[in-house]
This record gives C-alpha cells, sequence and structure tokens, in this order.
C-alpha cells in the first residue's frame, strides 16, 4: 500500500511526465501548421497513399511476426541455459544492432545475404542456380528481423528472469515436463511480454524508412514515413506532414490497441530477488536444441556483424581515431547520449509512479484508470512522432525568439529521450512493479521511506533493470541519425552524423571503419550496463 | 540520478560554448552549404583560408545534409535567416529558391564562368559542374551501356543501382535526364529499366556504397567519380559509360539573401567563387568540374574523364512546374508489375 501522500506524489510525477512530452509533441506541431504557406496540403486519401499505406502495415505486420515468432525460441533456450558459455556476451551483443545506424547494418546484412555476400557464394558453389536475394520484401523483413529479434529476445528473456525462483523449484519437484513448464511457468511469464515487445517492434518496422528504400527495391515498397520525409524536406509542405504523421499514428494506434487486449494481468510472483538456478532441461535432446538454436541466433546477429568488423578493419582505424573531429563527434555523441538516456529514464520513472500510484487505489476511479491507460498509451506512440516534423517544428519554434543552434543539442537528446521512452518502458515497468509487490508492504510495516528505502530497497532491487533501461536508451540514441540530420551543422557531429558524411564523399573505407568503432563503444556500453547480470551468478 | 544529470547538461552546455562566441572584432560573413563541402577533406577549409586572406573577415560555415536541405532550412527561416549567402543548390532547386523571395540579384560580373550549356542567371553564380554518368565497374562488366536506350533495354541481370528522384538531387537528375531523351515515352522507358533496377535508394551514400561493395556493377553517379578513385585510390576500375544521346548535368550555384546585413561581404565572396584560386580547389575536393579558369591545370586524372558531346539541362522554370507530375509519372510506372 502506498501512503497518501505517496499516491499524490506519484500522480504529480506522472501529470509532469505527461505535461512535458505532450507539450514537446504538440508545440512543435502547431507551429508546423501555423507556418505552412498557402495553398500547400493536397488531398490526403489518393490511389498513391493508399497503396503506400498499405505497404507499411503489410511489411510492419509480417516483420513484427517472425521477429517475434523467432525470438520466442532464443528466448526459452537462453533463459533455460543460465551457463552457457558466453552467454552474457551473447546477451550483450544482441543491444549491438539497435545501436547501429540503419545503412551500416544495412551494408552489413548485404555482405553475408547480398548478391555477393557469404551465403550466396556458398550455396551457388553448392551448384544453385537461382541465389536468394535481399532486395524487395524479402530483404525488408530479413533486415527487420536482424534489427529485432534481438530486441524481442531481450525483453522475453528479462520476463523470464524476473519469475521467482520458486516456480523452477516448484516445477522441478513436480517433475514437470518441458512442455508443462512451458505451459504453467514460462507462457504466462511470456504472454506479460510479448504483446508489448509485438507492439515495440510494430511500431519501429511501421517507422522504418532507410532500410524500406535501400532493400525495398523501388517505389512499390514505399512506407508513410518516406511520404512524411518528402513532404517536408523536398516539398516544404508542412500540413501534408503533419496530416500523414497523424495518419500514421491513428491507425498504428488502432492496431496496438487491438493488440493490448490480448495483453494478461501482470504477474507480480513474490521472490526472494535471487537469481533463478533451472532444474529442468537437463537431458541431451534438450541441451542439443538450446544449443542449436543459441547458435543459430548467434550466427545470424554475428555474421552481418562479423562483416562490418572485417570492412572495418580494412579501415585505418588509428588515424581516424586521431583525427580532432572524431574525438569531438565521440564526446558530442555520449553527451547526447547520456542526456537523452537520463531524460528518458525519469519521464519513465514518472509515468510507472503514476501508474502503480493508480492501481493501488481503492475504490477505482473510472477517470483515474484512463489516465493510467493514456500515460501507458502516450508513452508508446511517441515512437510514431516522425523525428523530422518534430525537429521542424522545434527549429520553427525556437527561430521565433532567437538563434537555434546553442538548443539543438538538447533538443536532439530530447527527441532521442522521446524515441528511447517506449524501451525503457518495456524494461522498467515490470521490474518496478515485481519489485513494489515484493517490498511494499515490509518497508511500510518497517516505517522506512524517503530517501533511506531509495537506498536500502529500491536502489539494490531496481540497480539491474534500471542501468539496462539506460544502456537500451544510449545505444539507441547513439545510432540516431534522423534528429541530428536537421540540426547536425559542422560544428555539432554526432558519430552516425560523421560516418554519412564520409560515405557521402567517397569515404567508403572510414565509414566502415567509423561503424565498427560506433558498434564497440555501444557493446562496451551494454557491457557496463549489464554489469550486475555478471554479479548475481 | 540528479547529478548525472546535472553533469551531462553541463557537458551539453560545453559543448555549445564555441556556438555562442562569436567574433566581435571583424566582420564575419555567413555561408550556408552542404555538409561534404565542409569536411576536413572537402573545399570549405581551403575556401576559408584563401578567402580570410582577401577580405580581413571571418568566413563562417553553417552546414546542412545537402542541397534540398539547404532550401529546406532556408525557407525555415525566412528573412530572419542569418545566411549571407548560401553555397551549393543546384539549378533543379533555383526558381523554387527564387519563389521564396529571399535572394536578390548578385549584380557581380560573371563573364568569367564558362559552364556547358552556358548558364546565366542574374541571381545565382554557378561555382562547378558535373554531368551524371552511369559509373561501372570494369571487372563485372566487359561492354557497358554505349546509350540510355542502351542501358534501358540491356540485360536485366546486369543491376544498376539509383536514387530515388524523391528524396535526392541525383535521382532527380536520372529521372530528367530520361524526360529529356524519352519525352512522352519516358513511362515505357522506366517500365523497362525497372527490371535492371537492383534498388532504389534515398541518398547517393547508399547507392554508391552498394555499387563499392559489389552488390551492383552500375550505379547512377556523376561523371567526374572515377577521378577520386584515381587520385585517391589509384585505381582505374570504375569508369563512366559515355552515352551517345548526351548527359544529364548538375550546376551547383551560390546566391545571396536579401536580408544579408555585409552586402559588400557577400557580393565579393560571389566574384571569390568564380577566381582561379577558388576554382583550383573545387575539382580535387568537391570532386566536380570548375566553372571558370583554375589557376593550375586540371590534374592527370581529369584528362582521362570522358567528355559528354551532348549536354542535356531542363529550365528551372520547367523543373519546378513539373517537378510534381514527373515524379507521380516515375512512381506509377516503376509500382507496375
Amino acid at each position: 500500500m502506498l501512503t497518501k501522500a505517496e499516491q499524490t506524489r506519484g500522480l504529480a510525477a506522472g501529470a509532469a511526465s505527461l505535461l512535458l512530452i505532450g507539450l514537446f509533441v504538440t508545440l512543435p506541431t502547431i507551429a508546423l501548421l501555423i507556418t505552412a504557406p498557402d495553398g500547400l496540403g493536397q488531398a490526403l486519401f489518393d490511389d498513391y497513399t493508399l497503396s503506400i499505406l498499405r505497404f507499411t502495415l503489410l511489411q510492419a505486420v509480417l516483420s513484427t511476426l517472425l521477429s517475434v515468432a523467432l525470438a520466442l525460441p532464443v528466448a526459452l533456450s537462453l533463459a533455460r541455459r543460465s551457463r552457457f558459455p558466453g552467454r552474457i556476451w551473447i546477451i550483450r551483443l544482441m543491444a549491438v544492432p539497435m545501436g547501429l545506424p540503419v545503412l551500416i547494418g544495412a551494408l552489413g546484412l548485404i555482405g553475408i545475404f547480398g548478391r555477393q555476400g557469404v551465403l550466396n557464394d556458398l550455396l551457388t558453389s553448392a551448384g544453385l542456380q537461382n541465389p536468394v536475394s535481399i532486395y524487395g520484401l524479402t530483404g525488408i523483413l530479413v533486415a527487420h528481423v536482424f534489427f529485432n529479434l534481438p530486441l524481442a529476445a531481450r525483453l522475453m528473456l528479462a520476463g523470464l528472469e524476473r519469475l521467482p525462483p520458486e516456480s523452477w523449484r516448484l516445477a522441478a519437484s513436480l517433475g514437470m515436463s518441458s512442455w508443462s513448464v512451458f505451459r504453467f511457468v514460462e507462457r504466462p511469464a511470456l504472454a506479460t511480454v510479448i504483446p508489448g515487445a509485438a507492439g515495440l517492434i510494430f511500431m519501429l518496422c511501421a517507422t522504418s524508412f532507410t532500410l524500406v528504400l535501400v532493400l525495398g527495391g523501388g517505389p512499390a515498397a514505399t512506407t508513410l514515413e518516406v511520404a512524411i520525409y518528402q513532404s517536408l524536406r523536398f516539398d516544404f509542405d508542412p500540413p501534408r506532414a503533419v496530416m500523414l504523421a497523424l495518419l500514421q499514428i491513428a491507425i498504428t494506434a488502432v492496431i496496438l490497441l487491438c493488440l493490448s487486449r490480448f495483453a494478461t494481468a501482470e504477474n507480480t510472483g513474490a521472490g526472494e530477488g535471487r537469481a533463478p538456478t533451472r532444474y529442468d532441461g537437463q537431458g541431451p535432446t534438450a541441451l542439443a536444441w538450446d544449443t542449436l538454436v543459441i547458435l543459430l541466433a548467434t550466427l545470424f546477429l554475428l555474421l552481418p556483424l562479423a562483416s562490418i568488423l572485417v570492412s572495418g578493419l580494412r579501415a585505418d582505424l588509428g588515424r581516424l581515431v586521431s583525427m580532432p573531429a572524431f574525438g569531438q563527434a565521440a564526446l558530442t555523441s555520449l553527451a547526447i547520449a547520456l542526456t537523452a538516456s537520463l531524460l528518458s529514464l525519469l519521464m519513465a520513472i514518472g509515468i510507472i509512479k503514476a501508474r502503480s500510484a493508480i492501481a493501488g487505489r481503492r475504490p477505482r476511479d473510472r477517470s483515474l484508470t484512463a489516465f493510467s491507460a493514456g500515460l501507458a498509451g502516450l508513452s508508446s506512440l511517441v515512437l510514431l512522432v516522425p523525428p523530422v516534423v518534430l525537429g521542424t517544428g522545434w527549429f520553427l519554434l525556437i527561430r521565433s525568439f532567437g538563434p537555434v543552434t546553442p538548443f539543438a543539442p538538447l533538443l536532439i537528446a530530447a527527441i532521442n529521450a522521446l524515441m528511447a521512452l517506449p524501451f525503457v518502458m518495456r524494461v522498467l515497468e515490470p521490474a518496478v512493479a515485481i519489485h513494489l509487490a515484493r517490498t511494499q508492504r515490509l518497508s511500510a510495516s518497517l516505517g522506512i521511506t524517503g530517501w533511506p528505502r531509495l537506498w536500502l530497497i529500491d536502489w539494490p532491487g531496481l540497480r539491474r533493470p534500471l542501468f539496462m533501461a539506460l544502456s537500451f536508451a544510449m545505444a539507441l540514441s547513439l545510432g540516431d541519425l534522423g534528429a541530428v540530420a536537421l540540426f547536425g551543422s559542422n560544428e555539432l557531429t554526432t558519430l552516425p552524423w560523421l560516418i554519412y558524411s564520409r560515405l557521402g564523399s567517397y569515404r567508403t573505407h572510414d565509414a566502415d571503419g567509423l561503424a565498427l568503432i560506433l558498434g564497440v563503444i555501444c557493446l562496451i556500453l551494454t557491457a557496463l550496463g549489464t554489469v550486475g547480470h555478471k554479479e548475481k551468478q | 540520478m540528479r547529478t548525472f544529470l546535472a553533469f551531462s547538461l553541463t557537458a551539453l552546455a560545453v559543448l555549445a560554448q564555441p556556438l555562442m562566441a562569436t567574433a566581435a572584432d571583424k566582420k564575419t560573413l555567413t555561408v550556408y552549404t552542404y555538409e561534404s563541402f565542409v569536411a576536413d577533406w572537402g573545399p570549405g577549409p581551403k575556401v576559408k583560408e584563401a578567402f580570410e586572406k582577401t577580405c580581413d573577415c571571418t568566413l563562417n560555415f553553417v552546414a546542412v545534409a545537402d542541397g534540398v536541405a539547404l532550401l529546406t532550412r532556408l525557407k525555415l527561416e525566412g528573412a530572419s535567416s542569418e545566411a549571407d549567402v548560401a553555397l551549393g543548390l543546384d539549378t533543379n532547386l533555383i526558381q523554387e529558391a527564387k519563389d521564396t523571395g529571399l535572394f536578390a540579384p548578385h549584380g557581380i560580373d560573371t563573364s568569367a564562368a564558362k559552364v556547358p550549356g552556358g548558364f546565366k542567371d542574374d541571381v545565382f553564380v554557378p561555382f562547378d559542374y558535373g554531368h551524371f554518368a552511369v559509373i561501372y565497374d570494369s571487372e563485372a562488366i566487359k561492354t557497358p551501356p554505349t546509350s540510355l536506350k542502351d542501358l534501358v533495354e540491356g540485360d536485366p541481370s546486369q543491376k544498376i543501382v539509383i536514387q530515388d528522384p524523391r528524396t535526392s538531387t541525383p535521382g532527380l537528375g536520372l529521372l530528367l535526364w530520361v524526360k529529356s531523351v524519352y519525352g512522352d515515352k519516358a513511362p515505357e522507358a522506366w517500365a523497362k529499366l525497372k527490371t535492371r533496377i537492383l534498388t532504389v535508394t534515398p541518398g547517393w551514400s547508399e547507392a554508391y556504397g552498394l555499387f563499392t561493395k559489389g552488390e551492383a556493377p552500375m550505379v547512377l553517379s556523376y561523371v567526374t567519380s572515377p577521378a577520386y578513385h584515381m587520385m585517391e585510390e589509384k585505381t582505374e576500375r570504375y569508369k563512366a559509360a559515355t552515352f551517345a544521346e548526351g548527359h544529364y548535368i548538375q550546376i551547383e550555384v551560390s546566391g545571396m539573401l536579401k536580408a544579408t546585413t555585409n552586402k559588400a561581404l557577400a557580393e565579393q565572396f560571389l566574384a571569390f567563387t568564380l577566381s582561379p584560386q577558388f576554382q583550383t580547389i573545387i575539382p580535387t575536393t568537391n570532386w566536380m568540374m570548375p566553372a571558370a579558369a583554375t589557376a593550375d591545370p586540371l590534374p592527370e586524372a581529369f584528362g582521362k574523364l570522358i567528355q559528354p558531346s551532348n549536354t542535356f539541362l531542363m529550365s528551372p522554370e520547367e523543373v519546378a512546374k513539373n517537378r510534381q507530375a514527373f515524379i507521380r509519372e516515375w512512381l506509377s510506372a516503376m509500382s507496375m508489375n
């Protein structure tokens, strides 16, 4: 039970987060609509809009289904094999695709699945006439699975690891078959994670831009995001861009709403906070299956990354790292990523506090319940607001008061924070719910509140998910190019921006080298973010 | 948590510091341009050094992603822009740029400028140009296409990567090129060419990246692209294909903003872009052809480049009027199965 004061504070924190996000999204939208030149904003619903809408949804639904379905066995196997050699590094590796600039990831994939890729070389030497093509819908799907399977697997794994050890002990003492373990222990735990993860991946794929264009093959594979980008960047038609963005949000919201109906009540098992020891899956068949699944998934992830490594090593890494431009860009990237991820954590904590305050209230108040649902929905939907729309709107807004450049780093950080919010929420919210269920009554009965509680109870219990959320958010912000594209200038350069500008002037080797460095930085960050993992084992 | 936040905000403030500091003693000329112009290896640093020697001023470059982003940025900022000069629009964009009413006539002598097709304008000064060309990998293709018709009707298994005309200037260039050669028959040409296109990328970087990875033996780029490979990578592997009909040209221009408070200095800079000093810097940093005489002869590699016999260039007015319609036509031709 939360005290009255805690409830009020929680609601205030949620309201503050809501206000912050709301203002950050609506202000620039209004600015865009006001400053629109006359005579623009052509009819929104024509055949063309309908056809891109159809393709956007088709590829996003397929990508989501594939990513989640393929991530499921990976997460189950990883959870069962708590002592798999190199397990922690496999999990860390899974954060790298998130931080990779999309184009670099795409080039890595092409190095493996492309026409000149390793796979086709193998197939051709095996005598196959028609090698696989990574272009078209297949290419989009392979790339989306590469980027999102690790994300889904990590979220599912976190869900499984939150299960109390008693569950495993009980399952073992009842002598449950692995099917029963799946049915009664794993499935309920996964059911709380999968709809959220699927929703997140659906949004990521629905707003995919570079991947769809590079691998899609042509105009037949066009998404709403492309249309939004084009109407702002090429036509400077803000009303059309805003309308398309609203269309994107509305349609996706409907789909997410349907998806959320599958979510079951959150499982708040009361455990002791110890790392679970698994007793099941000791047989040779299970071991062989898990090993195969983990190896295949690792290979699928590792091969494109290895291709980035190979081309990266061909660059003159020493010269790249010693360039002043590199130091400056790395510092800027890290400062922005740190600010963005902390902002994102603060907003998420505000929302979570409000939601748990509302959940703890008896009797239930209908408007508060709606507020709680609204908070959850909003924190996801911000992912659909195209950064180019936000950036342009904010640019206009600040412009009317003075120069924009001094605010550019903060704006990029804020946009990145918003982009990371759904990820941070997915990691933190279930962890906080379980933590509160475990500790709430005890601390209340012992009278521990305020700072001592934060330090003695909350910090040790929530340190791991906090660091994990932080590393997720930082990796995301480090790899982002969308927000910086508008504000970036010769004086404000991030690492992805540096990579793109090298590519834009024939320096492909430099770009490969920088991409490798960025990937390594992401890997180091997630290693730091999951240090707690190792301590517990 | 709060200390962390305070720390990173301080770090951001420190990063923003140099942006806010302005040199008060000297006049500053602010030139908006695109990113690769100001990169370490681009023309920017050398241009800055050379111009500052002649003007007793500070030349301040502000760079955005590309020419299109540059125009969008100017539209966003309107009359309150800090830009004195915009450098790096191309002729396909200048009608739109004029329609914003933000640019002033340059009023300088542009007789030194000699670009194919004889582009002249009272608002924009050309500073370099490049013909678009299909670049091919001579290790993968022995008989490159010799005309646009040859490209359209050639072996569909030999793929080309092109850029999207909705999001990039080379993509728009190819669109106008096909339109110039095929006219009303352009949709049929695109429908045929479609089978040869491996993929359509959002910008030049993505397309060229796929090409150098060996994914496709051909890419749409510039006649001057092989010069980069010859001079910086010492290889003649990548070549431009000469097209019998001729090549579409991209002319890069700069112009002065009406709202500039440094009119004399801006005019001085525009005149400087046509000086041998500036023009000598362009070929080996921007990898484009100089628009006026250079101080030294062009490097040897440039002598090995193909010489387009005929130049296509649609008038800026025609492009501005028809771009939407052409793109729609392209979209429907390309998405048909």
